[in-house]
């Protein structure tokens, strides 16, 4: 097995280009090429000697400079001797500066973007239960809840608990079977609990998973039935035998 | 006035995103200009009381946001680290934000690099949409920014995005 140690430290070609020019304080106008060229030249073996992936886009730059550097090294003349003021010839580096200061100031919005109130980053909006059903709608016709309708339901609950949590060691000794009496005890005392408060409180993915596991086994053993109102609707868990057969 | 203001605060506060002022006058059956009036007067109310959350004008709506200084116990208490986007997924977001409708191959022209996964993983996000496609041969995808994009970047509209810095009229 062999790893490849990625480290993105330029954004690509320009990126680092620019980087060249900022660190020599040079006038993005008047780029002497052939330090420029050599010193861009010097920074790619750098990377391929640090084992870094070098996109093919690096290689393109590369020479384009090269090429701009032999134009440079031209006379400046027109062979149709022009006359007018097309006839003071392009600079051979006019494309590229156009294409550096066009990057700069994407590069620049980038920044603005990053620095900006982010919603769930810097500032926050009131905090509302995205699935917790209003009062009433319990009348509503319910469905039984197969085991499609479960995994699904699993699946949004996971993601939007996003992956903020991923890093975290879980000490806490778990397992299904202790999740499974502790669902039981809770429909005891509430008579129903919906899928979504089973899982509330439960910050780590292993606890997640371990209910959701103890959700299907008790589905399995036919202990409880799983209701739901309409697609995407609360899921509401009952327990499928009567009071009078719990002790048998 | 004093009702219809304690009226449009509550329905403020009870919606999940930002309430546009249109749907403010549909539920209340109120003139728009009273509606907007007392929404402003409870915009300066919010910013006059210096508490930790203000009433603010975001993706064309009105929603109620806590301040950015307190971000940080906020995340705390949510028991989350900063949400962050890496710096070529931000720079791919801004070209699409300031050309769109964009083609990806323009994209990549602008940052010399391919974009292709940091466009996806926007797309995932849902900060990017598909907006169409381009009337050339190949028919390719147009992409654009979401309304998400407006709401989490605190933007009332693209046009509240600073301007580029001039670029490009060099050698004129």
């Amino acid at each position: 097995m062999s790893y490849e140690v990625r480290l993105d430290i330029f954004q690509g070609p320009l990126d680092l280009l620019l980087y060249l020019i900022k660190k020599n304080e040079i006038d993005i106008y008047n780029i002497p090429v052939a330090l420029i060229t050599q010193q861009y030249l010097e920074t790619l073996e750098w990377m391929k000697s640090l084992n870094l992936d070098l996109a093919g886009e690096y290689l393109v730059l590369a020479s384009t400079l090269l090429l701009i550097k032999s134009r440079m090294l031209l006379p400046d003349e027109t062979p149709e001797g022009g006359t007018g003021d097309e006839e003071a010839g392009e600079d051979p580096r006019q494309d590229l500066v156009r294409q550096l200061l066009e990057y700069q100031a994407f590069k620049e919005a980038a920044i603005h973007l990053d620095g900006r109130p982010w919603l769930e980053r810097d500032v926050f909006k009131r905090g509302a239960y995205p699935d917790l059903p209003p009062v009433g709608v319990e009348e509503e016709e319910l469905a039984e809840v197969g085991i499609v309708e479960l995994v699904d339901a699993f699946r949004r609950i996971v993601s939007s608990l996003e992956r903020e949590e991923l890093m975290q060691i879980n000490s806490e000794k778990l397992s299904v079977t202790d999740r499974i009496n502790e669902i039981l005890e809770k429909l005891r005392e509430a008579g129903q609990i919906s899928f979504l408060e089973l899982l509330e409180g439960a910050r780590d993915r292993r606890r997640i998973v371990y209910t959701f596991l103890a959700i299907l086994e008790l589905m399995k053993l036919r202990m409880i039935k799983a209701y739901q109102t309409g697609p995407f609707g609360p899921i509401r868990i009952f327990p499928a035998v009567e009071e009078e057969a719990d002790g048998a | 006035m004093e009702h219809d203001k304690a009226l449009i605060e509550a329905l403020l506060f009870a919606a999940e995103t930002p309430v546009t002022l249109e749907r403010l006058r549909e539920v209340l059956d109120m003139p728009r200009e009273a509606v907007q009036a007392a929404v402003l007067e409870l915009m300066q109310e919010y910013q006059e009381r210096r508490g930790g959350f203000t009433l603010e004008e975001v993706a064309g709506g009105i929603q109620f946001r806590t301040l950015p200084e307190y971000g940080t116990w906020i995340r705390k208490m949510k028991g989350r680290g900063p949400a962050s986007l890496s710096p070529a997924a931000l720079e791919t977001l801004a070209v699409v934000a300031y050309r769109q409708p964009i083609v990806k191959a323009d994209i990549d022209r602008v940052r010399g690099v391919d974009a292709g996964g940091t466009l996806k993983g926007l797309v995932e996000k849902k900060l990017v949409r598909i907006v169409g496609r381009k009337d050339v041969p190949g028919k390719p995808i147009l992409y654009g920014t979401t309304r998400r994009f407006l709401e989490i970047f605190d933007l009332q509209d693209l046009s509240e995005l600073p301007t580029l810095r001039e670029f490009g009229e060099l050698a004129e």
